[in-house]
């Protein structure tokens, strides 16, 4: 890597420290995510579901967001941006148990239903797509409320085409609400591959019909996706309204623990895209650039690895809710 | 207190806590300019300005899921839905988003949010202006379901809804709008949810019923006071959640029953007020259960003859009254 582009990641503003908590944060959610499959296949998860291979481009888009100040509305597969946000290794492995303590939803949802109110993470369900219209209302209410933020929201290039996806995006779009439209094009839902989702070339072109930007970015430049979220961030937070990014990345496992995906894709690809993983892309540019040497990145992965182990096991440890817990929440208390 | 069209009390209703609450705000099709295609929310807008009466795009779906998002926000919109018939595209937003936010999260969201919607037919409004949708909703847990009767209920009703912290579908009958009204007291006013109302004493048979019906029921029961027949009125006003006590009281006041609604009969509300009374009233009875109901079809034709045989009206209900006193 030549000189100039060594330091690009300083040229758009980000700091040595900041790329390497980016890098740290990518890392902890592929060790999650691998952690969880792992207990999948012992016997201890009932389900899971991945995001392994869109880490890079769901953190470079959170770190453009401010977790003190904006909201997210994410899709299930975005461990990368809700750790960005405050979930912590032991919050996501009680949600993975399905334990009491859970603060997604203690215990009640399948794990990648994230939501937390102190982390400014809304309630998301299992339906794609509902989430979309709620970004949008919370921007509303934001702007109503006079306070300056944005709202992110999350979905695959499949969930594009429900209509909530169209009618959210129209009316962000007539009121020129500051949001977040985040489309991870993983190019596959479940099993169906892009080109029999969609008849346009670029799910970013679909913005065009509601008036506001649309771009389109390599997933996993996990810098240019930030500098596209910075770009749309203060588009919003000027008042311009919302900005539709696609990411172009890649879903390295099944779709869910419970799919098997050689049925309709083939290894050769899935080993191709997996030398394109921003894991690998971004690690080897922070060594380039001397930021991640080797003594830091050992001591990264021994810490995210301690980390994964001491929230695997308190998660293990920890309680179920009782039976009749079940009874709660319908209604206000 | 002033008498006031039923349509008027529900924007009463709505000015009132607008005035008092900065964060209660409506959003619908049609409402500002247009004041709604009933004129619901006439005049609204210049006093609220469109950022609090928003005239949103025709996509139901969204002025639900938006309104959503806002109320999880803290804010509490009310959404209009045109005609309860054209809920269904914000079906998936009430019942999967709606309902469950409190449950899903462990009561750390809630989705404080009113959906409005005129329903019920003979209106000449055919198929998918007619329809009585309350059964789909009745059945979901986490959400609140009224329909009030009264001027003074559609504004105490309305004012309990805003201040409830759940999700509440509040179903006006819009052949009620301009037909009905009523003493509805000024300011203050709050109908508790979950409480019906005895709008009639009597000691030979009950009927339970909500909506237009009441009207059409309490018409039929002063024809057969002067038969001698005495009828006992109870008005549901909420349906979710049903208020069993006062059920059970209208049944055991009489022993016979009769439950009436314009809703088609099948897995109608009458069908869950009926198995509560069977449950637990059943030796207090001195006749079985009898339900009037709509039709089982798919929904009420334009067509005068067929709306006409569709509707329940005072004379079927006082047949049906009446063959009831006699069992």
């Amino acid at each position: 890597m030549s000189k100039q582009t060594a330091v690009r990641h300083r040229e758009i503003g980000l700091s040595d420290e900041q790329v390497l908590d980016m890098y740290r944060t990518m890392i902890l959610a592929r060790a999650l995510d691998e952690r969880m499959w792992l207990l999948n296949r012992a016997g201890k998860l009932p389900f899971v579901v991945s995001c392994k291979g869109q880490e890079g481009a769901q953190v470079g888009l959170a770190f453009a967001l401010d977790p003190t100040r904006d909201y997210v509305a994410p899709y299930y597969r975005d461990l990368g941006v809700v750790l960005r946000f405050g979930q912590t290794a032991r919050d996501v492995m009680l949600s993975g148990f399905a334990k009491r303590e859970d603060p997604n939803s203690g215990g009640r949802q399948m794990p990648g239903h994230f939501g937390s109110r102190k982390n400014r993470i809304l309630t998301g369900s299992s339906p794609v797509s509902t989430q979309i219209p709620h970004a949008v209302g919370m921007a509303l209410a934001a702007r109503m409320r006079n306070e300056r933020l944005v709202t992110y929201t999350s979905f695959g290039e499949g969930s594009s085409n429900q209509g909530d996806f169209h009618e959210a995006c129209n009316f962000a779009g007539v009121q020129k609400l500051p949001v977040i439209f985040f489309c991870e094009n993983n190019l596959y839902a479940i099993s169906v591959p892009l080109a029999r989702q969609v008849g346009c070339e670029r799910i970013a072109q679909r913005a065009e019909g509601y008036g506001f930007p649309g771009v389109t970015i390599d997933g996993n430049d996990v810098l240019a996706v930030y500098e596209a979220a910075r770009t749309a961030v203060n588009r919003a937070l000027d008042g311009l309204g919302p900005t539709l990014i696609e990411v172009l990345t890649y879903r390295i496992n099944p779709h869910s623990s419970d799919d098997d995906d050689r049925v309709y894709r083939s290894r050769e690809e899935v080993d191709e895209a997996k030398q394109r993983d921003a894991i690998v892309t971004f690690g080897a540019y922070l060594r380039s650039t001397g930021v991640l040497t080797a003594d830091k990145e050992q001591a990264l992965l021994r810490d995210v690895e301690q980390v994964v182990d001491e929230a695997t096991a308190y998660a293990e440890q920890a309680p179920y809710a009782e039976p009749q817990e079940a009874l709660g929440h319908v209604y206000a208390q | 207190m002033a008498v006031k069209l039923f349509i008027d009390a529900i924007r009463d209703a709505l000015v009132y806590e607008m005035r008092q609450d900065d964060s209660v705000f409506v959003l619908g099709e049609d409402v500002g300019l247009r004041g709604g295609v009933f004129r619901v929310t006439q005049g609204m807008i210049d006093e609220f300005g469109a950022s609090r009466v928003i005239d949103m795009p025709l996509a139901e779906s969204a002025i639900v899921g938006v309104a959503i998002g806002a109320a999880a926000y803290g804010l509490k919109p009310v959404a209009e839905i045109q005609f309860a018939d054209f809920i269904m595209p914000a079906v998936n937003q009430i019942i999967s988003e709606a309902a469950k936010m409190r449950y899903r999260s462990n009561g750390d969201w809630s989705c404080p949010l009113v959906i409005r919607a005129p329903f019920g037919g003979g209106v000449h409004g055919a198929l998918y202006h007619s329809q009585s949708v309350e059964a789909l909703f009745y059945h979901i847990p986490g959400l609140k379901v009224v329909v009030p009767s009264t001027a003074a209920d559609a504004k105490g009703l309305l004012i309990a809804a805003l201040r409830d912290p759940d999700p509440v579908l509040y179903f006006e009958h819009k052949g009620l709008y301009r037909l009905i009204k009523d003493e509805v007291p000024d300011g203050e006013h709050v109908v508790p949810i979950g409480k019906a109302a005895v709008r009639r004493e009597g000691t030979d048979i009950t009927v339970i019923t909500y909506g237009l019906m009441v009207h059409y029921v309490l018409e039929a029961a002063e024809e057969l006071a002067h038969a001698g027949i005495s009828t006992h009125v109870l008005d549901l006003r909420s349906l979710l959640p049903l208020d069993r006590d006062a059920i059970i009281e209208a049944a055991r006041r009489t022993g016979k029953v009769l439950i009436v609604h314009e809703d088609n009969k099948t897995g109608g509300v009458g069908a869950e007020v009926s198995a509560m009374i069977a449950e637990e009233a059943l030796y207090d009875l001195d006749a079985p259960i009898a339900r009037l109901c709509g039709p089982d079809i798919p929904a009420m034709p334009f067509s005068p003859t067929m709306e006409k045989f569709y509707m329940l009206n005072p004379a079927k209900i006082a047949d049906a009254m009446r063959t009831l006193a006699a069992f």
